[in-house]
């Protein structure tokens, strides 16, 4: 591949994050290998065919790989248009699935559809979510007379209210906490990183206080007693896992292990390849979020900032309350572990949200985002704003 | 846009302008960091936690339950002097691969013909199933295991299990508990073990080696008397139910616990039946007169009554519109020790209601009597008292009708009486009085102990548990009759007599506890049907059975044949 030559390809491969991409790739395939471990026992206690959800997985890999790379070629222009898009069509249906929705386990989640199947509105939702937040925050740093972070603000409470509805607390948590932390970056002042820190720990208080269930679930975490059966079985994989594992197909404690191919896939992991694997696992998320936020630091552009700032948020706060529930570190919530967990929308969706961290993160000349974003006074700010200080 | 000029001393002699936009662009980078170090300390303890478990494996799931697994090996449970009460035994299991079958229908034919008990409908489905694995049957004969292994069928095995076995059967079955078809703990000291003991499954076991017994504090030729006593009182006194305790009032150790009916552990599917529960840990009860002891005790620690002191039963007392009589009226003034041997209830609620609602409260509150005792075994009941406690409370409470407790409290407690004032949680393990002390606490004055057992020793003497007297054994106890509540009010016919006992009480060792429930009158104890008629007697009997096993020396100088 000629470097010198400005190919439409060459362009894209040389400017794009290569380590990112690679770290992607292996945890896509880590989630494959895993899920020959963790889906047949869920897929023969239900009574399927022991391959049914290895097969569907493996199907998603494909489509997922797609996306993730016809993601990483859009400009910032087009992420923006793409996500104000899909967030509108998410929204509408991620509010129809309060009427329409298919009830399983109490919750309305998902949607059916002839042709696509049935997928779950809010796991696409929140990176469009993330980009149309970093896109009101960003033009309130750039045009103060925009009221950009109240409109972050409406937005919020839109998608946190339908949330709540489902009812799906996991997901509001995961919202309402990246918004925060997208704040935060967008140069929240200070009185109000307070605020919001009292007013989390005022809500979480008055939740433990007045809902019985969540109530129940904190004190089961706390003295360790009563019905943690989940996590005890969890702990147990993990501890009989050891340092190398027992072995591909060994494991026995997956068998009785509810929702082992999604939330406690981790677990099954340990049992079976090792608590080795486990940590070269969290090393590799651990990477995508150094990485990631590596980037938000040195791009100069406020937009790709906060919003590669918020879609890596979103991904790190995700796999870090898995693993710690998985792990017994926090009460037990569901979440799915992103790029390994078994699960069509999350595949995808994840799929999406790391594109969009690729293509916002590409290298870009500098002055043609600064001149994007400072059009008021260019004069003044081109010939300095090369040679920074 | 307002820009701002700032001269800096980075550069030499180089103008730079900043805007609030460039500013802002800093400050982002170092919230960015921070969001950076927040994480890096998240999967850095996600990490560690990681790397904590393949240090220290945690093992808390004693309770997975998978028909598909192998028995696990469990230690012996030995008694004080080393005998077994419970041990494993191989025993063959019949299973299947149902993947390695060739022709399903017709092993499921020859099986069926070879162990009738098997079903031909049930094995066919199983054997064609297409799993990896599946049990037949469990715990089969030797005879069948090798007419079974003639018929020479392909993915069919045998494997050597593990079967707990219960030598002594009946005897000590609520105290051991028992185990279900994979060898898990599932009542009684046998969960305990599952609880606190790692177990090895039979298949990851390579050697034959045991793991260490769990000696108990249980005495099992106590335990037998007991049993056998307990046993013909019932058929005796044509009872419904009886319970009794033996334990070391130094140590805390129980010697004996039986609660009848009882069960077989080898075979525990009367375990199930509502009558089995454990009466000692389980079941709560109004123990009536009994209870008395703790108002006498609670009166004379308080500093407000002595020994010398007179009490006034001349008449019934009114409290908050109730009347309180007595069931053997003196109708005269009492000193403190015929109140106890005459049971007064007149006596008791005086000595309550002049202490008060909140000194009585504290005073049992020390005996933990509010609170559910918990020992090894996992079977245990709440106590109940009166949320709304008033004076009338008190005044019933102190003659032990309006409070519910579990025997063992009571049993708890009554060693607190003798041994010096000590509250020394009750263990079924064997424990030394060193042991016992560390987590003793002293909740009556030792002066207030000796003087209970003088009153214990008087009600044997010539009070309402004459008949427990064993000769020689210096017994001393109080008896109690209570009133069945039925229907939510006090039956008259049905009652629950209970004695507390200690022996010998110059320096009790032992504290005996027995409880009938639904005695009858029977020839034998005139007519009448109160605990001094039977739970006295029987707990007699159970003392001149057990004292010489337990080297307590009768002394001669009580043995009233010899003074004669």
């Amino acid at each position: 591949m000629n470097r010198a030559r400005k190919s439409w390809f060459g362009e894209w491969w040389w400017t794009m994050d290569r380590l990112l991409l690679t770290a992607f790739l292996v945890l896509m395939g880590a989630g494959a290998v895993m899920s020959f471990a963790a889906s047949p026992a869920v897929a023969a206690r239900i009574g399927l065919d022991p391959s049914h959800f290895t097969i569907r997985h493996m199907a998603y890999l494909l489509p997922a790989l797609l996306v993730i790379l016809a993601t990483s070629m859009l400009s910032p222009k087009q992420v923006r248009r793409v996500c104000l898009g899909l967030f509108i069509v998410f929204l509408a249906a991620l509010a129809a699935t309060l009427f329409i929705g298919v009830e399983i386990k109490g919750a309305r989640r998902w949607i059916h559809l002839p042709v696509v199947g049935s997928f779950q509105p809010s796991e696409f939702l929140k990176p469009a979510f993330v980009v149309l937040v970093a896109w009101l925050m960003s033009e309130r740093m750039t045009r103060p007379d925009v009221p950009g972070n109240l409109m972050a603000g409406g937005l919020l409470v839109i998608v946190a209210g339908l949330l709540v509805q489902q009812p799906d607390f996991g997901q509001t948590m995961l919202v309402v906490g990246v918004w925060v932390a997208m704040f935060f970056v967008a140069s929240m002042p200070w009185i109000w990183v307070l605020v919001i820190g009292a007013g989390g720990a005022g809500l979480l208080g008055s939740a433990y206080l007045t809902l019985p269930h969540v109530a129940s679930r904190i004190n089961r975490f706390l003295s360790g007693t009563g019905d943690t059966y989940q996590t005890d079985v969890a702990l147990e994989a993990i501890s009989r896992g050891g340092w190398f594992g027992r072995g591909p197909g060994e494991g026995t404690v997956k068998r009785i292990l509810p929702d082992s191919h999604t939330d406690f896939i981790f677990a099954v992991t340990a049992e079976e390849f090792g608590i080795i694997v486990c940590i070269v696992v969290v090393l590799l998320f651990g990477l995508v979020l150094m990485r990631g936020l590596w980037h938000a630091l040195k791009v100069d552009d406020p937009f790709c900032r906060v919003a590669v700032t918020g879609l890596v948020t979103l991904f790190g706060f995700q796999s870090a309350i898995n693993m710690a529930v998985n792990l017994h570190l926090v009460p037990a919530k569901g979440m799915t572990l992103p790029f390994i967990s078994y699960g069509g929308s999350s595949m995808i969706a994840v799929a999406f949200s790391m594109g969009l961290v690729l293509a916002l993160t590409r290298r870009r000349p500098r002055v043609a985002s600064m001149r994007a974003y400072e059009p008021a006074r260019p004069a003044l700010a081109a010939p300095v704003s090369g040679q920074p200080a | 846009m307002s820009g701002e000029v700032q001269k800096e001393q980075a550069g030499p002699r180089q103008l730079t302008l900043d805007g609030i936009h460039k500013r802002r662009l800093d400050k982002g980078r170092s919230r960015i960091v921070i969001a950076m170090v927040l994480f890096f300390g998240i999967y850095a303890v996600i990490a560690g936690r990681l790397v904590q478990l393949a240090l220290y494996p945690e093992q808390r799931v004693a309770r997975v339950v998978n028909n598909d697994t192998a028995a696990v090996v469990r230690p012996d449970v030995l008694d004080r002097n080393g005998v077994i009460l419970a041990t494993d035994v191989r025993q063959p299991s019949l299973f299947a691969e149902p993947r390695r079958i060739i022709d399903a229908d017709e092993a499921a034919e020859l099986l069926a013909e070879t162990i009738p008990s098997l079903n031909v409908r049930e094995l066919r489905e199983k054997l064609a199933s297409g799993r990896g694995f599946v049990w037949l049957k469990r715990e089969i004969s030797p005879a069948e295991r090798a007419a079974v292994h003639r018929l020479g069928l392909p993915g069919i095995g045998f494997t050597d299990e593990n079967r707990r076995v219960y030598p002594n059967g009946r005897t000590a079955s609520h105290l051991i508990g028992h185990v279900n078809v994979d060898n898990q703990g599932i009542a009684g000291l046998e969960r305990w073990v599952d609880a606190h003991r790692q177990l090895q499954p039979t298949m990851a076991r390579g050697t034959s080696e045991r793991p260490e017994p769990v000696r108990l504090a249980l005495d099992l030729r106590v335990q037998h008397a007991v049993h056998a006593e307990l046993t013909d009182a019932m058929h005796r006194y044509r009872a419904i139910a009886a319970a009794g305790v033996v334990m070391d009032a130094r140590t805390g150790e129980i010697v004996s616990m039986v609660s009848l009916p009882d069960y077989d552990p080898n075979d525990p599917r009367e375990a199930l039946l509502p009558d089995r529960i454990n009466r000692v840990t389980t079941g709560t009860f109004e123990l009536g007169s009994t209870m008395k002891s703790f108002t006498a005790a609670m009166a004379l620690d308080s500093g407000r009554f002595s020994m010398a002191d007179r009490i006034d039963a001349r008449s019934a007392i009114q409290v908050g519109g109730f009347s309180i009589n007595d069931f053997r009226g003196q109708h005269r003034w009492l000193d403190f020790t015929e109140a106890f041997t005459y049971s007064s209830n007149i006596a008791s609620a005086r000595m309550a209601l002049a202490l008060g609602v909140q000194q009585h409260q504290e005073f049992l509150r020390r005996f933990r009597f509010f609170d559910r005792l918990r020992t090894e075994l996992p079977e245990s009941a709440e106590p109940q008292y009166p949320r709304q406690w008033v004076p009338v409370s008190t005044a019933t409470i102190s003659y032990g009708h309006g409070m519910t407790v579990a025997p063992l409290q009571a049993v708890q407690g009554g060693a607190a009486l003798v041994n010096g004032g000590l509250l020394i949680r009750p263990t079924f393990l064997a424990r030394t009085e060193a042991e016992a002390r560390e987590d003793a606490v002293q909740i009556i004055r030792p002066q207030t102990s000796v003087h209970m057992r003088t009153l214990f020793r008087a009600n044997v003497e010539r009070g309402t548990a004459r008949r427990a007297d064993a000769e020689g054994f210096d017994v001393g106890g109080k008896t109690g009759t209570s009133e069945k509540v039925v229907n939510g009010v006090y039956a008259k016919d049905k009652r629950l007599t209970s004695f507390l006992a200690a022996f010998p009480m110059h320096s009790p060792r032992y504290i005996v506890f027995v409880m009938l429930d639904e005695p009858q009158a029977v020839p034998e104890t005139n007519g009448a049907a109160t605990a001094g008629l039977n739970a006295a007697p029987t707990a007699g009997r159970i003392i001149a059975r057990i004292g010489p096993l337990l080297g307590v020396q009768p002394r001669m100088d009580r043995l009233a044949s010899a003074a004669r």
